[in-house]
């Protein structure tokens, strides 16, 4: 049961990047140069902020007080205050450049790295301060923040060699620092528990290579050798099980304590296995009685005579799903496991198979085997749990999003005139309401929680 | 004799060198005496006028001599009488001719037989030559194949060298393959290194210009500083910060372990209790007046074990002490007892499969037996029940439509329920009708059958009588000879005279006692005539028993079975057979 409350922001221009974080139920937009605060469960605007340039990027504080915004063009971060409207910061990145801006996790530190990552300056918004770190490394995932924020990894390049620092977010101290036995460092991440850094390798090789807190090598693990290799990597919330998605159309899950793999998940074309529910999404046109036809139409009608309705239909297994032969001349090819999430509460991980672009693959984390695939009719542009309960929603740049849950799965559509394409979602910390983004609108889905009885 | 031979040997110049091998063509083999016979055979004619060139009023006496010359080397009694010299002894001629005629039918047969055989063995020697050669050629033609497949042979495991040439080609290949993408790899990587140290010390470079001039715009600008979100002060960079950085993080690596620590202690614990649990049930489930004899005779110390840890389990803080100290006796008992416990499982299992696999087989089939019986039953009562259910409906029906002539309607439906038994009763009725037709059929044809068989084994006693008369007739053939008129007589007579001569039951005399020539020559003519009125006389006679007795029969079937048309079936039966 959900129903969905449309906001629609007149005269955007540009990319719409906004940030819906919890906290005390806020949301901010942000229209070319307008910073735009409303309330989560009314939509009214409570502040209206006015930056000196069109912004590219927002990120609300780790305590919901600040916003920044980021204007890479002009090399300037500014930032706004809830409390004190009229307080304001702007930070100015000089001749050096800006390409990335971050809050550091306390919420008074910002990040700023500059153009080919010469480093990283740390602004302080309680001291004027500033540290720099230097030789951050130009790749996908280079620095990383422990869940509890009190330690930061940064993967560093230096001599054709690459290292991690780990500082301590309080005074910014290095803590340890120590190379890494890797090629080409492609990305870090800290386990949720905040003591095991897992560093993965650059696709041409598969590696990953398990840290300490302390700087000591756990373990590394390597699955093959020549074809190419990793292509996304997720910890459990638990910090039990660390899933790999490669090239190679696999999941592979190593344990926590031995770090050695557990179960390879393989992502067929055929579903086969007869305890796998398949639910595929069908479009139907709506079907009108000529009683109900009136003239002229009302707008609903009308509305609704135009665009299609789906649903899930469940399939028999075996079931063969929509397979793209991936072009092998082409560099990043399509193919492989490129999305991969665990659901809150462990039980289920969610996976997509780049070259199976439509289907979504949820696993049975206690039983290790495949629970539900869902076939959309368009390819999944995003998919993102409920931080609360095991409930994923999915979105495939049509104008419905799709809920799964272990009780089954819905469509809900978003509703108004015209074509809503949403290419994004994120769930609102409680779990009550979801915001869905197109290009340049946005609209947030209320989910009512049903009763307790 | 030397004189006869002069005569005949003139006379036969023809035929002499055939019908008298003896004379010059003695040595001739086996073979010339058969072929004699086959051209003596042809037919009665020329054998008569041979006979007739051969003997003729002039030499008579010489044939006879010659014949009773032949007939003695042959082994024949002499054709003269003896006593009398020159007379013949008509007898012991005919009983000569006849000999060599039997002896001739004799040799015919043999011959046939040998004919036969050998055209047997022709057909049989064809058939295995065909055979042979159907043989040689398959041996040929296998020959060819085994060629063929020889040759297939060889191409195959030419081609599979060449395969595995072609195998070791690629392999080489692909090694030279894998040499090549591990030197582009390593030269890649150095060019990799040697673009990256380009681009670091560009790097370097831009850091200076840009971070070395004094970049004004490089600034933050604060309305006011706001406070730590911990309400905290930002401590300074020292060593001492350090060393506490240092330890927080060990602290929280170690609160880390102990948590883990502490799971692991709780997943201990629980499998311990499992583990417990285990062994209790396991103990509790060995039966041990069984198990113990039996581990004692195996192995003494097992059981002093098994007894120990007994003893221990009811030591509860034994589970309490670290795992180090006891898991080498925990493991070991509870293998010891593991094993036990799957050798009684597997014994059960075999008793199982062994004693109970027949019985539990036929169980099941009884229950099966049983529950098609009762789902029969039930079915069977479900019928009634709807039966029942329609008719109440009917009658609810019928009560509802006219509830005004309520009492017309019952009475109705009382003549109704009358004429349906009556209807019932006159069915059962006809059904018993229809019954009693069936068995009168069955009866009709069992009688028919019965006269069949009475038919059949008249036959038999008539084909027996026969036999019987003809023996007599062989038998009394001297006495037939005394009364040679009787057997001129009517078929009747004939009758009469074969129950006499059954009766009278002589015995067979010998023919040589009849002396005199002229009633022997009567008597044969009798007997050839007797034996040309005999067959008709023999096919008559049972026929007249027959339905004689028939009629007896068919009299006693109309009295048992009245209105059966048995009579005139069997009466139809004996008409067909009389005439």
């Amino acid at each position: 049961a959900s129903n969905c409350q449309r906001a629609g922001l007149d005269g955007i221009l540009g990319r719409n990047s906004l940030r819906g974080r919890g906290g005390p139920g806020t949301g901010a937009s942000c229209v070319q140069h307008r910073l735009v605060v409303r309330d989560a469960s009314t939509l009214q605007i409570l502040h209206l902020y006015t930056c000196t340039d069109q912004i590219q990027y927002i990120e609300w504080s780790s305590d919901s007080q600040f916003i920044l915004c980021a204007m890479y063009k002009r090399g300037l971060v500014q930032v706004w205050s809830l409390e004190q409207p009229d307080w304001h910061c702007r930070i100015d990145e000089g001749s050096a450049g800006l390409v990335a801006s971050c809050w550091s996790p306390d919420g008074r530190h910002i990040l700023n790295t500059t153009e080919f990552h010469l480093r990283i300056t740390v602004w302080s918004l309680c001291t004027k301060s500033v540290s720099y770190i230097k030789y951050p490394k130009a790749c996908q995932q280079g620095v990383a923040f422990t869940k509890d924020g009190r330690y930061m990894a940064v993967a560093e390049r230096r001599d054709c060699k690459d290292f991690i620092s780990i500082f301590v977010c309080r005074n910014w101290q290095l803590l340890r620092h120590f190379d890494t036995e890797t090629q080409d460092l492609f990305g870090i991440e800290w386990a949720p528990n905040g003591c095991v850094l897992a560093a993965w390798d650059t696709c041409l090789e598969y590696k990953v290579l398990l840290y300490s807190l302390d700087g000591r090598l756990l373990s590394s693990y390597r699955a093959y050798e020549w074809p190419l290799g990793i292509k996304s990597i997720a910890w459990s919330p638990s910090s039990q099980f660390l899933a790999i998605g490669s090239f190679d159309e696999k999941v592979r899950i190593l344990n926590h304590v031995t770090w050695k793999k557990i179960t390879e998940l393989e992502h067929p074309a055929v579903i086969t296995n007869k305890k796998t529910i398949v639910y595929k999404e069908v479009e139907k046109s709506p079907t009108l009685g000529t009683e109900r036809l009136s003239f002229p139409p009302t707008r609903a009608l009308a509305s609704s005579l135009f665009s299609t309705q789906s649903k899930y239909d469940i399939c028999q297994v075996p079931v063969s799903l929509n397979y793209i032969k991936p072009v092998a001349d082409k560099a990043n090819p399509k193919v492989g496991v490129g999305m991969l999430a665990f659901s809150a509460d462990n039980c289920f991980l969610a996976t997509k198979n780049d070259n199976i672009p439509n289907a979504v693959w949820i696993w049975d984390m206690r039983k290790l085997k495949l629970a539900v695939v869902l076939e959309q009719l368009y390819s999944i542009q995003c998919f993102q749990w409920d931080p609360c309960q095991p409930r994923l929603a999915v979105c495939t740049g049509s104008s419905r999003v799709y809920l799964w849950s272990p009780a089954g799965c819905v469509v809900v559509k978003v509703p108004g005139e015209g074509d809503f394409q949403i290419v994004s979602l994120s769930w609102h910390s409680s779990g009550d309401s979801m915001l869905l983004l197109s290009k340049d609108h946005f609209c947030v889905c209320y989910l009512e929680r049903e009763e307790v009885k | 004799m030397g004189d006869w031979r002069t005569v005949t040997v003139p006379l036969l110049s023809s035929d002499s060198k055939n019908i008298f091998p003896y004379t010059s063509e003695r040595k001739s083999p086996a073979s010339m005496s058969s072929e004699v016979l086959r051209l003596s055979l042809p037919s009665a004619k020329s054998m008569h006028s041979f006979f007739s060139a051969f003997c003729t009023e002039e030499n008579i006496e010489q044939s006879i001599s010659y014949i009773d010359r032949e007939l003695t080397t042959m082994g024949f009694p002499s054709i003269y009488v003896e006593s009398k010299g020159k007379e013949l002894d008509l007898v012991s001629m005919v009983n000569c001719m006849n000999e060599l005629l039997v002896l001739q039918h004799k040799n015919l047969r043999a011959q046939e037989e040998i004919e036969i055989q050998h055209l047997k063995l022709g057909s049989d020697m064809d058939h295995l030559q065909n055979c042979y050669t159907k043989l040689k050629e398959q041996l040929e033609l296998s020959k060819r194949e085994i060629v063929g497949l020889q040759e297939r042979d060889r191409q195959l495991q030419s081609k599979n060298r060449n395969l595995h040439q072609l195998l070791k080609n690629e392999k080489d290949e692909v090694q030279k393959l894998q040499n090549v993408i591990s030197s582009r790899a390593t030269q890649y990587n150095h060019d990799m290194k040697r673009k990256e140290r380009e681009y670091n010390k560009l790097k370097e470079r831009l850091h200076q210009l840009v971070m070395n001039k004094k970049d004004k715009k490089l600034a933050m600008e604060v309305l006011n500083y706001v406070g730590r979100a911990d309400g905290k002060r930002g401590a300074w960079r020292t060593d001492k910060t350090e060393a506490r950085n240092e330890e927080e993080m060990y602290k929280v690596l170690l609160s880390d372990y102990e948590q883990r620590q502490k799971q692991l202690l709780l997943e201990n614990t629980e499998l311990k209790k499992v583990l417990q649990q285990m062994k209790k049930d396991i103990i509790s489930l060995l039966p041990p007046q069984k198990q113990k004899p039996k581990e004692r005779s195996e192995d003494g110390p097992v059981l002093s074990d098994q007894e120990e840890d007994i003893g221990e389990l009811n030591k509860e803080n034994m589970w309490e002490l670290s795992c180090e100290t006891v898991r080498e006796q925990l493991t070991n008992s509870i293998r010891k007892q593991w094993r036990m416990l799957k050798n009684h499982v597997e014994k059960l299992d075999n008793q199982v499969s062994r004693g109970h696999s027949g019985a539990l087989n036929e169980k099941d089939v009884i229950s099966r037996e049983d529950h098609e019986l009762e789902t029969g039953k039930l079915e069977l009562e479900i019928q009634q029940c709807k039966e029942m259910i329609r008719t109440q409906q009917q009658l609810l029906q019928q009560q509802l439509t006219c509830d005004d002539d309520t009492t017309l309607l019952l009475q109705d439906c009382y003549l109704l329920e009358e004429r349906e038994r009556l209807q019932e009763e006159w069915r059962l009725f006809r059904e018993q009708k229809r019954n009693f037709e069936k068995e009168r059929k069955s009866f009709t044809e069992a009688a028919i059958r019965l006269g069949l068989e009475r038919k059949a084994f008249e036959e038999d006693r008539g084909a027996w009588l026969k036999h019987q008369f003809l023996s007599m007739t062989a038998d009394c053939k001297s006495e037939n000879s005394t009364t040679p008129s009787a057997f001129l007589r009517s078929a009747d007579t004939d009758l009469r005279l074969v129950r006499s001569a059954s009766q009278q039951k002589r015995p067979p005399s010998v023919l040589s006692t009849t002396a005199s020539p002229e009633p022997c020559q009567i008597s044969q003519y009798i007997t050839q005539n007797s034996v040309a009125s005999e067959k008709p006389a023999a096919d008559y006679l049972p026929n007249l028993w027959v339905g004689s007795d028939g009629k007896e029969e068919t009299e006693e079937c109309t009295k048992t079975w009245e209105d059966s048309g048995l009579d005139t079936l069997c009466r139809n039966l004996h008409m067909e057979q009389l005439p």
